[in-house]
């Protein structure tokens, strides 16, 4: 069997406040009041699945040099792309060879732990890079604009025994649609909470633990962290209870601080348990849609290792507060505001250079002169060295988790962008380099000159006309907490 | 070592139109009403220009690809005109074409056109435009505040200057430069301002705010240059020479290399040195006594001023508040108003700025004539973003000076 090697998560700095969302719908859905408790987490403009998976990626595999990943996978319900394969960018982003395999999960919240049962499966094959990442959008003044939350969680699964050994899982499939949303819709069609509850939660969530807990001869007494991915207050805690799984081993489903983040949501509980798992624990992981999938794990020793993928808590804790909900609609995509001419810049994509240059592009790959040491972004044909200029000599230099320091910057306030001002400046890396970039996550005390910054994964410009996402890296602040 | 260009060109001839908001008016109006007044200056037949040289830095929206668009408005005699673009140096680009021509030998009496048609693009500022296909997929476009409003955050930071001390500073180069602007007939905006005004205006590209931002105008100049003897055969003697004539291009160096910090003009500093050595200047603090330089942004006059090896390093600021570059100081500065006042009609600006000096060296700039002549008269025309771009220096002077 396998193992998971490793776990990352990424969460979007803004949480935008839920009594926010409330006090601006409230005159059409004081309904929605009892739901206005807590804030959930906001995707920046500038991200989307693709951007947060590359971000939870790249902590999960902090901790695992060496690792060679032979498969990417993205569980997605929200990827941005229909037909142009999302896990294929997060692989390009992450800067990983060619030779792998990648593969696109989605159409079900259980699409995340669908795809981690999938990969464990296939241990044997190598090592495995799943990323679950969501960015569901919600029609305003929906339960589901309240309920969501943006974010990602990763895994590395591959052979050994790793931080949490696989011990097997159980999948119940039916088609009970409590949802649901048509290929070319843009918002879900629901139905009753009630029954979604009763016949869902409780009968096919409830049948998929039982027949793990049977399958492996295990009580539910045993299971010290239960980690039901399940967006309805108290769902966890009652197929706790009917499995005979301690209370207090239900694992807080993030309600009050990012929200549900669809499929990704099973693994960011994962993520969250293995931080307090101790050795020989055993966890037992929930996806629910069209049926439910539960898996059994059991921590191994090296849990208790030091360890320096970034988990749940750190991402969590790098959040700011955001109480304007205008902002948050505009981010996605439910406000058209006047965006001014400057706006009508033609992005139409040029996608043979962008296939020349992915490296430089998705993976923020430079050049190092063999011959002089000269570091330099992009890499060129003649070595940016003033006057012994080397020729052909240039190898490959990555410079995406390389930390930089704020050369120069301003705040633009004319230049068009979803996030006025814009920030952006030359920043130089930390062994040489240096680049002109754009600041995002950023506010005016974090950039200034010498400010510590690291670069991210993010959308450079949506191409309005064709659909597009243009992707590079641009830089967020880095000071201590970030 | 070249031997230069010092004194191996003439100026004829120089016309420049009234700069604005000309909103009735083409790029053919514009050029043809700088082209009337620089032929009636160097009173010459048009089948005597040999070759011209046309600039103009956005063409997308503004005459349209080749020199023809030039040709068929001058109506020039089926010679050579050739279009040059170079960013925002691109007027002096074309005088450098021009002057070349002549200094080789191959053309008798040649002419600089640069011209701009800015206001039809529907909203204020510069054009939104690429940079090239490589540059938009991993560079930051921006707007062209933004690119310079870099120079201030550097500035500050290497030189210990507090926020409120340069903003102050860069509020006197545009107060200095509204004061000159006034007395220009020429000149897009002629109105005084007053210090609170400027350092209290909207917010551009923090921290330049709108008054620190030169105008975006319509406008267009001509030069026509021949050789000395030439000049004089037509009867010219006061002999407004070319001393110095110097293009620094980035190489990237500033961009992607090492050492370059952001606070000053890398390829000024190096137009400068060379312009100097090529018009025999030894001390341009007191031997340059009229400067047009490149004010698309108050921060950019400022560190031009160190750039230009006028104010020491780190000293310009200081010189700024005491005056040295105002009307009345040691290096009057922007005499005629600048891009500031007078106006940025892109490729027409480095002609723009050689034609306020010939007129300062003859004693013809009118209202805003500066009282002791100028020896030489240096323009500073510069093309891109601080971290990338085209300086070009043209000095010129009285001939023998």
């Amino acid at each position: 069997m396998s193992a998971i090697l490793s776990i990352g998560a990424y969460v979007p700095l803004m949480r935008l406040q839920r009594a926010s969302i409330f006090e601006a719908n409230r005159w059409f859905a004081p309904g929605l009041k009892g739901l206005a408790r807590g804030e959930r987490a906001i995707a920046n403009w500038d991200e989307d699945t693709v951007t947060m998976a590359v971000e939870a990626a790249r902590n999960c595999l902090a901790g695992t040099d060496g690792v060679a990943v032979s498969t990417v996978v993205l569980a997605s319900t929200s990827a941005p792309f229909a037909d142009r394969q999302n896990a294929g960018i997060v692989k390009d982003a992450l800067n990983l060879d060619d030779a792998v395999l990648t593969i696109d999960a989605g159409t079900s919240q259980k699409a995340g732990t669908g795809a981690l049962i999938q990969a464990l499966r296939s241990g044997d094959h190598g090592a495995t890079l799943i990323a679950a990442s969501e960015n569901r959008r919600a029609r305003p003044a929906s339960e589901d604009e309240l309920i969501n939350g943006d974010a990602a969680a990763a895994l590395l699964v591959g052979p050994g025994d790793g931080i949490a050994r696989f011990v097997g899982s159980h999948s119940i499939s039916a088609d009970f649609v409590d949802h649901f949303r048509a290929g070319d819709a843009e918002f879900d069609y629901g139905w009753e909470a009630r029954w979604v509850r009763e016949e869902g939660h409780a009968k096919l969530a409830g049948a998929a633990i039982g027949g793990l807990l049977a399958a492996h001869g295990i009580e539910g007494s045993a299971i010290a962290h239960f980690a039901a991915g399940i967006p309805a207050k108290g769902a966890a805690a009652a197929l706790a209870r009917a499995a005979g799984i301690p209370a207090e081993a239900v694992v807080d489903d993030l309600a009050a601080t990012l929200g549900y983040a669809g499929c990704a949501q099973p693994l960011l509980l994962l993520a969250a348990a293995l931080e307090k798992a101790k050795p020989g624990d055993r966890i037992v992981v929930v996806g629910f849609g069209q049926g439910a999938d539960a898996l059994l794990f059991e921590a191994t020793d090296a849990i208790a290792a030091p360890r320096r993928a970034i988990g749940l808590a750190a991402a969590l804790s790098r959040s700011r507060r955001e109480e304007n909900y205008l902002k948050y609609l505009a981010f996605a995509g439910h406000l058209k505001l006047e965006l001014g001419k400057r706006a009508e810049f033609d992005q139409k994509p040029v996608l043979t250079a962008l296939y020349r240059n992915r490296k430089a592009v998705l993976g923020l790959v430079g050049g190092r002169c063999t011959v002089t040491g000269t570091i330099q972004f992009p890499r060129s044909e003649i070595s940016v060295n003033q006057n012994a200029p080397e020729i052909g000599t240039q190898e490959d230099y990555p410079f995406a988790h390389r930390r930089a320091k704020v050369l120069t910057y301003t705040a633009d306030s004319l230049t068009y962008t979803p996030d006025p001002p814009n920030y952006y400046g030359m920043v130089e890396f930390e062994g040489g380099g240096r680049m002109l970039t754009e600041f995002t996550d950023a506010d005016p005390d974090s950039i200034f000159v010498g400010a510590p910054v690291r670069m991210m994964f993010r959308v450079k410009a949506r191409d309005e006309r064709s659909g597009f996402v243009k992707y590079f890296w641009k830089a967020v602040p880095a000071a201590e907490g970030n | 070592m070249a031997s230069g260009i010092r004194d191996k060109v003439a100026i004829l001839g120089m016309g420049c139109a009234r700069f604005g908001e000309r909103w009735n008016d083409d790029a053919e109006q514009l050029m043809v009403e700088a082209y009337v007044e620089a032929m009636a200056d160097a009173g010459i037949e048009p089948s005597q220009i040999d070759a011209a040289w046309q600039s103009v830095g956005f063409d997308a929206m503004n005459i349209g690809p080749s020199g023809i668009p030039t040709a068929m408005a001058l109506r020039l005699p089926n010679c050579a005109v050739t279009k040059v673009e170079n960013y925002c140096a691109s007027g002096t680009e074309a005088f450098r074409g021009a002057v070349y021509a002549v200094a080789s030998g191959a053309a008798d009496i040649a002419m600089a056109v640069g011209v701009e048609k800015l206001k039809d693009t529907g909203y204020g500022g510069l054009p939104v435009r690429t940079r090239g296909t490589m540059f938009d997929m991993i560079g930051v476009v921006g707007s062209a505040p933004g690119n310079f409003a870099q120079l201030a955050s550097a500035y500050q930071a290497k030189h210990g200057v507090a926020a409120a001390d340069l903003k102050r500073a860069m509020a006197h180069v545009s107060v200095k430069s509204h004061a000159n602007g006034a007395k220009n007939p020429k000149a897009h905006l002629r109105k005084p301002v007053d210090i609170e005004t400027v350092m209290n205006a909207p917010m551009i590209a923090a921290p330049l705010g709108l008054y620190d931002c030169c105008g975006v105008s319509d406008g267009a100049a001509v030069a026509i240059v021949t050789t000395p003897e030439i000049a004089r055969a037509l009867g010219k003697k006061d002999l407004v020479t070319v001393k110095a004539l110097q293009l620094a291009v980035s190489n990237g160096w500033e961009l992607q290399g090492s050492g370059w910090d952001g606070s000053y003009l890398h390829t000024t500093r190096i137009a400068a040195t060379k312009a100097y050595k090529e018009a025999g200047i030894t001390d341009p603090g007191r031997q340059v006594s009229l400067m047009e330089v490149h004010d698309c942004f108050s921060i950019t006059e400022l560190v031009t001023m160190e750039d230009l090896h006028i104010s020491a390093e780190g000293r310009g600021w200081k010189d700024v508040l005491d005056g040295r570059f105002d009307a009345d100081g040691a290096n009057p500065c922007q005499i005629d108003g600048g891009l500031k006042c007078f106006g940025h009609p892109i490729g027409a600006s480095g002609i723009r700025m050689i034609y306020e000096n010939y007129l300062q060296l003859l004693g013809r700039a009118g209202d805003r004539q500066v009282s002791d002549p100028p020896l030489f008269g240096l323009s500073h025309n510069l093309g891109g973003m601080p971290n990338q771009n085209v300086a070009a220096i043209a000095i010129v002077g009285m001939e023998g000076a």
